[in-house]
C-alpha cells in the first residue's frame, strides 16, 4: 500500500521542486527519471501478490492494473519526447510568480505540471473512495490547464479557458452524483468504495443510484469527451503541445472513463440499475461515434482530426461497456490499444508540425518523401486507429461488434458499423492527402507569419527553407528520440493483435468480471 | 439551517439581477460566508468536531476572503465594471431565477414523496444555486461573470451535499475544497492573461477555435 502512496507523492514533490530549478537540463532529467521510477514502481505494484488490495482510500484491482500501467507507460513515452520538444522551444527569460502573470517561465511550468499531472492521474486511478477519486479527476484538470496554455498564444488561451470552464462544470455535476451516491449509502456502508457498495448493494435505493449514475455519466463523460459534452476536446487537444496531447488523449480520457466504470461497477450489482446504466452508456457511445464521424469528414486540421477520433474511440469504449458480455473485455483491450496508438499518432503529428509548421491538412503533402520514417509510421498509425487487421484495435472492435450481433442488438451493430465506416473514409482521405503526392514546399503563406498560434520552432529555420532543398532540412527534424516512442507503441499494438500475454489476459478478464462481463 | 438557506437563495436572486460586477462579487463572497456557517449548523451544536470547525473556517477564508479579493483585483486591472448586455436581460434573468426556484421546489417535493430528506429547504436551495450557476455561465458574456457562475454552481453542489447529509471524512472534504479553490484561483490568473491578450473579458468573442471558423479561414486562404 505504501508503494501506491509513493506513486502519488513522488511526482508531487519532484514537480514542485522543478518549479524552482533554474537549470533546464536538470529539470528535463528529473522529468524523465521520475517517469521511469514511476513506471518501475507501477510494474512492481501490479505484479505484486495476485490478490486484491482494498484499502479505505487506495486499492489495486484489475481495472487499476490496466489503467495505471497504461498511464505510466504513456507518460514515460511522452517524457522522452518532451526532451526534444523542450529543446525546440527555448526557455523565455523571467522568473516565476512575478507580477500576476505567474505562468511566465513556461518550460519550468511545463516540467512541473507534467509531473503534477502524473500524480493526479495516479490518484484518480488508484483511489477507491469515490470522494478521493473525484479529487483526483478534478486535480487532473487543474494540472493540465497550464500545459494546454503552454504556447501563450490567443488560441491556446481560448482552448485552456474553455477546457477549464467546461470540464470544471462537468466535474462539479459529477460531485453532485457522488453526493447522491453517498446519501443512499451512508447509513449502511462502512467503505465508500465500489467493492464496499457492491457488498451492500441490497440496501441501496434504486432511484437514487440511477440519479447518481446520470450525474456521474454527464460529469465524467464531459471529461471523457462523450458527445455532446465533448466540445472542449478538439480545442484542447489541438492547441496543446504534442506530448501533452498524447497524454490527454491516452491517459486523461481513460481516467475519466474509469470514474464512470467505478459507479457502473456498483450499478451492475442490481439488475434494475444494470439495464438502465447499460442503455445510457450505449446511447452515449453511439452518439459520440456519430458526432465524431461528422466532424472528421473534411476536417481541415489534422490535430483536430485526431482529437475527434478520440471522441469516436471513447464512444466505442462506452458502447462496448454498455453492450455487456464479451464486449466488456473487448472494450478493455480497446482502451489499451487506443491509448498506445493515439498517443503515437499525436507524437507523430508533433514531428509533422515542427517540420511543416502548419496544422492544415492541405498544406502537408508527400510526407513519405519528406519525412520518410514519420510518414511510414503515420500511415501505420492510420491503419491501427481505424482498426485494420494486423493491429490489436481490430480484435477489440471486432469483439465488440460480435457481442452486439450475439445479443441481437441489430440497430446498435448497424450504427456502429456505419460510423466506423464514415470515420474510416474521413481519415483515409486525410492521411492519403498528407502522405502521398509530391513533396510540398515549405508553407510560407502570409497568414502563418502573423499568427504565432502554432508550435513554430525557430523563426530562422523557416527562412532557411527558401534557400535549401526542403529534403535536407527535413532530415534534421527526425531524430531518434522523436521516433522511438511511436515505434515502440505501434509495435506493441501490432503484437496485441496476435498475442495477448497471460498477465494481460488475467487483468482484462478480471476487469470484465468486475463489470459483470464474460471473460475473453 | 433553514434561515441560512433562505439567505443563500435571496443572495443568489440578487446576483442574477445585478449588473455591477462589484456587487456580484460581494454577493458571492457573502454566499461563501453563509456556506461556511451552514456547515456548522448542519450537524447541530452537540456534534461539533475540531475537524469540522477547521473545515468551516478554511472554507470561509478561501471562499469569502481570498477568491473575491483576487476576482476584485482582476476586475480593477481589466477596468470592467459592469456586465454589459447579457444574452438575457437582468430583469428577465431574475424572473428565470424565480422560475428555477419553483422548479427546484417541485423536484424536492416529488423526492419527498418517497424518501425522507434531512432538510428539504436546504436541498431546494442547493438545486436552485446549481441551476442559477448554470444560468449565469450560459447567459453572461464576461469571463469574470462566468467564473462567478461557476463559484455559485460549486456552492450549490456543496449545499446539496450538506442537505442530503452525505458527509465524507474531513480530509476528503478539505481535498474537495482545495481542488475547487485552486480551480477558481487558476481561472482568476487566466482572467489576467485574457485581459492582456484580448484587451477584453468577453468570452463570447472567443471563437477562433470553432469548427466553422477554422473551415472559413481555410476557404479564405484558398481564395487568395
Amino acid at each position: 500500500m505504501n508503494t501506491a502512496w509513493a506513486l502519488i507523492i513522488l511526482p508531487v514533490i519532484t514537480g514542485i521542486i522543478s518549479l524552482f530549478i533554474d537549470s533546464e537540463r536538470l529539470r528535463k532529467n528529473i522529468l524523465v527519471i521520475v517517469a521511469f521510477v514511476h513506471l518501475f514502481l507501477v510494474i512492481r505494484l501490479c505484479k505484486g501478490d495476485a490478490g486484491e488490495l482494498n484499502g479505505v482510500w487506495l486499492g489495486v484491482d484489475h481495472l487499476t492494473r490496466i489503467f495505471l500501467s497504461l498511464t505510466s507507460l504513456l507518460f514515460a513515452g511522452s517524457a522522452i519526447y518532451s526532451m526534444v520538444y523542450l529543446d525546440k522551444h527555448p526557455q523565455e527569460d523571467g522568473s516565476d510568480l512575478a507580477n500576476w502573470q505567474f505562468l511566465k517561465n513556461r518550460n519550468a511550468i511545463y516540467a512541473a505540471c507534467m509531473q503534477l499531472f502524473l500524480a493526479a492521474m495516479s490518484l484518480a486511478i488508484l483511489s477507491m473512495h469515490f470522494g478521493l477519486q473525484w479529487i483526483g479527476i478534478e486535480a487532473t484538470t487543474l494540472a493540465s490547464t497550464p500545459l494546454i496554455y503552454y504556447h501563450r498564444s490567443r488560441r491556446s488561451l481560448e482552448a485552456a479557458w474553455k477546457y477549464m470552464i467546461i470540464c470544471s462544470v462537468g466535474i462539479a455535476l459529477a460531485l453532485m452524483g457522488v453526493f447522491f451516491l453517498a446519501m443512499t449509502a451512508t447509513h449502511h456502508v462502512e467503505l465508500f468504495t465500489p467493492a464496499g457498495l457492491v457488498l451492500y448493494a441490497g440496501y441501496l435505493k434504486v432511484r437514487w443510484l440511477k440519479v447518481a449514475f446520470i450525474f456521474v455519466l454527464v460529469g465524467y463523460g464531459t471529461k471523457m469527451g462523450l458527445a455532446p459534452m465533448h466540445t472542449w476536446l478538439p480545442d484542447a487537444h489541438s492547441e496543446a503541445p504534442s506530448p501533452v496531447s498524447a497524454m490527454l488523449s491516452g491517459g486523461l480520457l481513460n481516467c475519466a472513463f474509469l470514474g464512470i466504470l467505478r459507479i457502473y461497477q456498483v450499478c451492475v450489482a442490481l439488475p434494475a440499475t444494470a439495464a438502465f446504466a447499460s442503455e445510457l452508456l450505449v446511447i452515449a457511445g453511439i452518439v459520440s461515434m456519430g458526432v465524431s464521424g461528422i466532424f472528421i469528414l473534411h476536417q481541415p486540421d489534422y490535430k483536430r482530426m485526431l482529437a475527434y477520433s478520440s471522441v469516436e474511440h471513447m464512444g466505442i469504449l462506452a458502447t462496448g461497456i454498455g453492450l455487456g458480455g464479451a464486449a466488456i473485455a473487448g472494450a478493455m483491450l480497446h482502451a489499451i490499444c487506443h491509448s498506445l496508438v493515439k498517443s503515437s499518432l499525436f507524437l507523430l503529428a508533433g514531428n509533422i508540425l515542427s517540420a511543416f509548421d502548419t496544422k492544415k491538412v492541405e498544406k502537408v503533402t508527400g510526407l513519405l518523401k519528406s519525412l520518410p520514417y514519420t510518414g511510414m509510421l503515420w500511415l501505420a498509425g492510420f491503419l491501427a486507429i481505424t482498426g485494420t487487421p494486423p493491429f490489436g484495435t481490430f480484435i477489440s472492435e471486432f469483439t465488440i461488434l460480435r457481442a452486439a450481433l450475439v445479443t441481437r442488438s441489430w440497430y446498435i451493430a448497424a450504427f456502429y458499423l456505419l460510423f466506423l465506416l464514415i470515420v474510416f473514409i474521413g481519415m483515409l482521405t486525410i492521411f492519403m492527402q498528407m502522405t502521398q503526392g509530391v513533396q510540398s514546399e515549405k508553407p510560407l503563406s502570409s497568414g502563418d507569419h502573423h499568427r504565432d498560434d502554432h508550435d513554430s520552432p525557430h523563426k530562422h529555420t523557416r527562412k532557411h527553407g527558401r534557400h535549401h532543398a526542403p529534403a535536407e532540412e527535413h532530415e534534421v527534424s527526425e531524430t531518434v528520440l522523436q521516433l522511438i516512442t511511436p515505434v515502440f507503441f505501434l509495435s506493441a499494438a501490432v503484437v496485441l493483435g496476435f498475442y495477448l500475454p497471460d498477465s494481460f489476459r488475467t487483468a482484462i478478464n478480471g476487469a470484465a468480471t468486475l463489470l459483470g462481463g464474460a471473460i475473453l | 439551517m433553514n434561515s441560512i438557506a433562505t439567505l443563500l437563495t435571496l443572495s443568489c436572486l440578487l446576483l442574477l439581477g445585478s449588473s455591477r460586477l462589484r456587487v456580484a462579487i460581494r454577493m458571492v463572497a457573502f454566499q461563501g460566508l453563509l456556506l461556511g456557517l451552514l456547515q456548522l449548523f448542519a450537524v447541530g451544536p452537540g456534534h461539533l468536531t475540531p475537524g469540522l470547525v477547521i473545515l468551516s473556517i478554511t472554507s470561509i477564508v478561501l471562499k469569502s476572503g481570498l477568491l473575491p479579493w483576487l476576482l476584485n483585483k482582476a476586475m480593477i486591472v481589466s477596468g470592467t465594471k459592469r456586465e454589459i448586455e447579457p444574452f438575457i436581460s437582468f430583469g428577465a434573468s431574475m424572473l428565470c431565477g424565480v422560475f428555477l426556484l419553483a422548479v427546484s421546489g417541485w423536484i424536492v417535493s416529488t423526492l419527498l414523496e418517497t424518501d425522507p430528506i434531512a432538510s428539504p429547504v436546504a436541498l431546494t436551495c442547493g438545486f436552485f444555486l446549481v441551476f442559477s450557476g448554470l444560468l449565469l455561465l450560459m447567459t453572461r458574456r464576461k469571463a469574470l461573470t462566468q467564473t462567478l457562475g461557476f463559484l455559485v454552481l460549486e456552492n450549490g453542489v456543496f449545499t446539496t451535499g450538506l442537505s442530503l447529509g452525505s458527509e465524507f471524512s474531513t480530509m476528503v472534504e478539505l481535498g474537495i475544497l482545495l481542488d475547487v479553490f485552486v480551480g477558481i484561483f487558476l481561472m482568476g490568473i487566466m482572467l489576467f492573461h485574457i485581459d492582456r491578450e484580448f484587451d477584453h473579458l468577453d468570452a463570447d468573442r472567443f471563437n477562433e477555435l470553432s469548427d466553422l471558423e477554422i473551415a472559413a479561414t481555410v476557404v479564405e486562404e484558398a481564395d487568395e
